[in-house]
């Protein structure tokens, strides 16, 4: 048999409208994910989906779509692309619709628009306040009409482990492990798409979803597949902290009237209630008198981190602040912002019209990745390609919202073809690959494996992770300072030592999920070192990427895309020109 | 509660399908807001027993962990629903955890959910589109209509319904109440209503609606409020009408 069989890693958005689009034309498709693929992280955008269809009358045009994304990223896209993902936008809305996504309407039966941040214009999509189930479970369905025509056979509860490339460095197929069985076994494919989206879980707790490790962009990059602008990272400014996760609070809340503030005094034990205005300190207004509480992301999130980490004024000493509505009428609340709040009232348990929520910023969306080259979505590595928040080439510095569910889309039906093409093309197709070639791979990774399991000291992975985040939130999210980067480097090396001693109480192979954790913890720790290696180069202030020592953009010196190789157990840079020939840069500035 | 405080929880476990069930109890400090989640997270960083016994960490299923993805349900103080939601502060102690008893279990709190996604393919839930070139916009929406369609849709297949319904056993094929909504979604869409006649031979043919004895605990059991009853009784009258004057009535 010889057909050309192409694989997806990862079954969001990205990974699915890739599979369709391979199946469409009709090549076999392997889907891997970890989490059965309607399960998976794309479920939690809210918001909606941007494309300029300018039904509201307002004059919106795509041209505008494109520019408002490209100053929102400071400049640090290659700008035709993004362009050509602005002007398909409005035929994949479309696509949807006719999928059956349940999208909200006007009077008319059309489709109805919102505005987002970021923009002038209603140039988002919305299903209710939960569109990325929607779109993920329409997808999900055109998906299982193709396996139900023996098109697409997936392989959830498998992970991706490693790429299997041949002598001449060329991919042949993955290396991926059953989270079941925890047999490894190594498959070959003509073409592999990765698509496995952010890296969350390297911030410990973020918004992202449990399977946002990140590990099996860490491996690719280990392989030899170039990663680019590690270091941007986009930190919402309000969520609710949690143990287990932090759960997004819209930025609606605070357009509705709600305010921010911490008590004056540090470590106040008092029921927020009951502390006087005249002792609460309400940071935002009084720093920016003009726009309050309704600054910008990043700059809402600089102040608080300020205000925490600086002012030493956190709730409770700790690292949270009140966003507050108990001023505003119940029923305005209920009526305007009733999905929002009732997620706090679910997962805090208490009601947010009573108490000031208590929230802080978290990591929220990764605008580095794997490095692709344009419509190809091709990595560096033949027969490797990549799409959805795992890529890094739409956002440049700052993702608006809305933006990403586009970008996931975009990039899906552009990899899926280009894929294809690649594979038909091969003069030796993967079947036809020596079986040594899988071999070698499938025992390559046995053995990390079994030295895991076998391991002997006195480390828990759930305490190295815990650290991780910890450091990585710390230093390498919202204010950079060269000095803490290279502190969070050096202590991520230390835990990368420790890793070698972690004692797993598990030893089993059926089921058992702190093995495999543990197995991309090794990876996150290699990816959290390039976010921070990463960001301690870039020695200027652009978009999220924030550092006080530097305060401007640099366009003369950093105008650039920091792509990453790593070669001999290193991590080598280089300085890539931007191509900005479409928009020339402008200063950013969203003050007046 | 305050600071300093120990939550229990009484874990029912099982190192394989073949292997013995067996309860573990643990203890975990109290936290602001924890969830049971977190609690789980705090047992596999350091898994001893109550008793001070060395054991394994508990294995569970989750992902997005804002009750959106449907990965983690189990059974909770005897009901069957998501823990990323079950607050500590809201349940009874200690707190009892049990896999889903209608699935084939996997190991621990981690149950095999997979029927539920192959009946969906049995009975072809999906809008049937032609490409996904560029064929311009999909069928005009009534703003209502939507709004009905927006809130069976949300259904996350989390085997919650299919859990606490009666008629889901050994020794039925009853598909449950979340594939009979799924069919009413579909058969609702203005595409999807033209091949509405296959979903129903289909959910004739298969433990479809004919089984279900109208216990309404799977509308109690849905995290989502979706309404359940509703969609078996639509379904069972579009069956029957189906059955007896075939698709010529469309
Ligand atoms: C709370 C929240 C709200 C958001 N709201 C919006 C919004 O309103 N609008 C917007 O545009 N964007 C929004 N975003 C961003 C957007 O949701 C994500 O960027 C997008 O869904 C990512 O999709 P993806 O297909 O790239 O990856 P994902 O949906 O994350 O899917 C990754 C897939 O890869 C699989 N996978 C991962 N690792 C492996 C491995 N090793 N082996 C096998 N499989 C693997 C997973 O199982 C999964 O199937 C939001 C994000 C968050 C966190």
């Amino acid at each position: 048999m010889s057909e050309t069989r192409i694989q997806l890693i990862g079954g969001g958005l990205a990974g699915l409208m890739a599979a369709i689009r391979v199946a469409e034309l009709g090549h076999p498709v392997d889907l891997f994910s970890v989490v059965p693929v309607r399960r998976s992280h794309s479920v939690c955008a809210q918001g909606g989906i941007n494309a300029a269809k300018n039904l509201k009358g307002e004059g919106d045009s795509t041209w505008q779509h494109f520019d408002d994304t490209v100053y929102g990223g400071d400049f640090l896209q290659n700008q035709p692309l993004v362009k050509g993902m602005c002007e398909a936008a409005p035929g994949i809305i479309d696509l949807l619709d006719r999928m059956g996504v349940t999208f909200n309407r006007t009077a008319e039966g059309l489709l109805d628009f919102r505005r987002f941040g970021g923009t002038l214009y209603h140039r988002t999509a919305f299903a209710g306040a939960t569109t990325g189930q929607q779109l993920l479970y329409a997808l999900d369905e055109q998906v299982r009409r193709y396996e139900a025509e023996g098109r697409i056979r997936k392989l959830e509860g498998w992970m991706f482990l490693s790429a299997v490339l041949d002598d001449a460095g060329v991919s042949r197929g993955v290396c991926a492990v059953s989270l079941r069985s925890g047999e490894i076994r190594a498959f070959p494919g003509d073409a592999t798409i990765v698509a496995t989206g952010g890296i969350g879980s390297i911030f410990g707790q973020s918004t992202n979803s449990v399977a946002c490790t990140g590990s099996a962009q860490s491996a690719l990059f280990q392989q030899g597949v170039h990663y680019a602008n590690a270091e941007m990272i986009q930190v919402h400014p309000t969520a609710i902290p949690g143990e287990d996760k932090c759960r997004l609070i819209s930025e609606s809340v605070r357009g509705e009237g709600g305010r921010v503030w911490v008590p004056k005094t540090p470590h106040d034990a008092r029921d927020p209630r009951t502390i006087p205005e005249a002792e609460r300190f309400y940071f935002l207004e009084e720093w920016y008198p003009k726009y309050g509480n309704l600054v910008p992301r990043d700059v809402a999130t600089r102040a608080i981190h300020k205000v925490v980490h600086e002012e030493g004024l956190g709730v409770d000493g700790k690292a949270m602040v009140y966003l507050d509505v108990t001023h505003l009428p119940r029923e305005m609340l209920m009526r305007k912002l009733g999905g929002v709040l009732e997620i706090y009232e679910k997962f805090v348990g208490l009601d947010p019209c009573e108490h000031p929520m208590k929230v802080f910023p978290a990591q929220h969306y990764t605008m580095g990745g794997l490095w692709v080259d344009n419509e190809t979505q091709a990595t560096n590595v033949p027969g490797i390609y990549a799409a959805g928040e795992c890529d890094y080439q739409y956002h440049g510095a700052n993702r608006l919202g809305a933006n990403s569910l586009l970008s996931c889309l975009y990039g899906g039906m552009l990899a899926g073809p280009a894929a294809v093409r690649y594979a038909r093309n091969l003069t030796v197709s993967a079947e036809a690959t020596p079986a040594s070639v899988f071999a070698r791979e499938q025992k390559r990774q046995e053995e990390i494996y079994d030295r895991l399991r076998n391991q002997e000291g006195n480390e828990s992975p759930i305490r190295i992770w815990r650290e991780m985040g910890e450091t990585m939130t710390r230093h390498v999210t919202v204010t950079r300072y060269n000095k803490d980067l290279a502190a969070a480097d050096a202590k991520l090396a230390e835990l990368q030592e420790r890793y070698r001693s972690i004692n797993l109480a598990d030893r089993a192979r059926w089921g058992n999920q702190s093995l495999h954790f543990t197995r991309e913890l090794g990876n996150m720790l290699v990816l959290a070192r390039l976010v921070s290696q990463s960001a301690i180069l870039r020695d200027e202030s652009r978009g999220a990427h924030y550092k006080p020592e530097f305060p401007d953009r640099d366009d003369e010196r950093w105008l650039r895309t920091i792509r990453a190789r790593y070669e001999g157990g290193k991590f080598q840079f280089e300085f890539d020109p931007v191509d900005t020939s479409l928009i020339p840069p402008r200063k950013r500035s969203y003050k007046s | 509660m305050a600071e300093g405080k120990t939550i229990v929880l009484k874990i029912k476990r099982r190192a394989g399908p073949a292997e013995p069930a067996r309860w573990e109890e643990f203890a975990v400090a109290w936290r602001p807001n924890l969830n049971v989640i977190a609690c789980l997270i705090a047992i596999a960083e350091n898994p001893v027993t109550r008793d001070g016994r060395n054991t394994t960490p508990v294995s569970y299923e989750s992902n997005c962990l804002e009750e959106v993805c449907g990965a983690c349900a189990m059974v909770i103080n005897s009901r069957s629903r998501q823990a990323c939601s079950a607050l500590v502060d809201q349940l009874e102690q200690p707190i009892r955890l049990e896999p889903m008893s209608k699935f084939p279990i996997v190991r621990d709190l981690v149950v095999d959910r997979s029927r539920m996604f192959e009946n969906a393919k049995r009975l072809r839930c999906w809008v049937p589109i032609d490409g996904t070139y560029a064929i311009g916009p999909g069928p005009r929406v009534a703003p209502e209509r939507q709004e009905v369609a927006y809130a069976l849709s949300r259904c996350m297949f989390c085997g919650n319904c299919l859990e606490v319904c009666p008629k889901v056993n050994e020794n039925s094929d009853f598909v449950g109440a979340a594939l009979l909504n799924q069919v009413r979604l579909f058969n609702a869409h203005p595409t999807g209503r033209m091949h509405a006649h296959e979903r129903l031979q289909a959910v004739r043919g298969i433990g479809g609606v004919q089984d279900c004895d109208n216990a309404q605990n799977c509308v109690k059991a849905c995290p989502k409020n979706i309404p359940l009853t509703e969609s078996n009784n639509d379904v069972n009258r579009q069956a029957l009408l189906d059955a007896i004057l075939g698709w010529m009535l469309r």
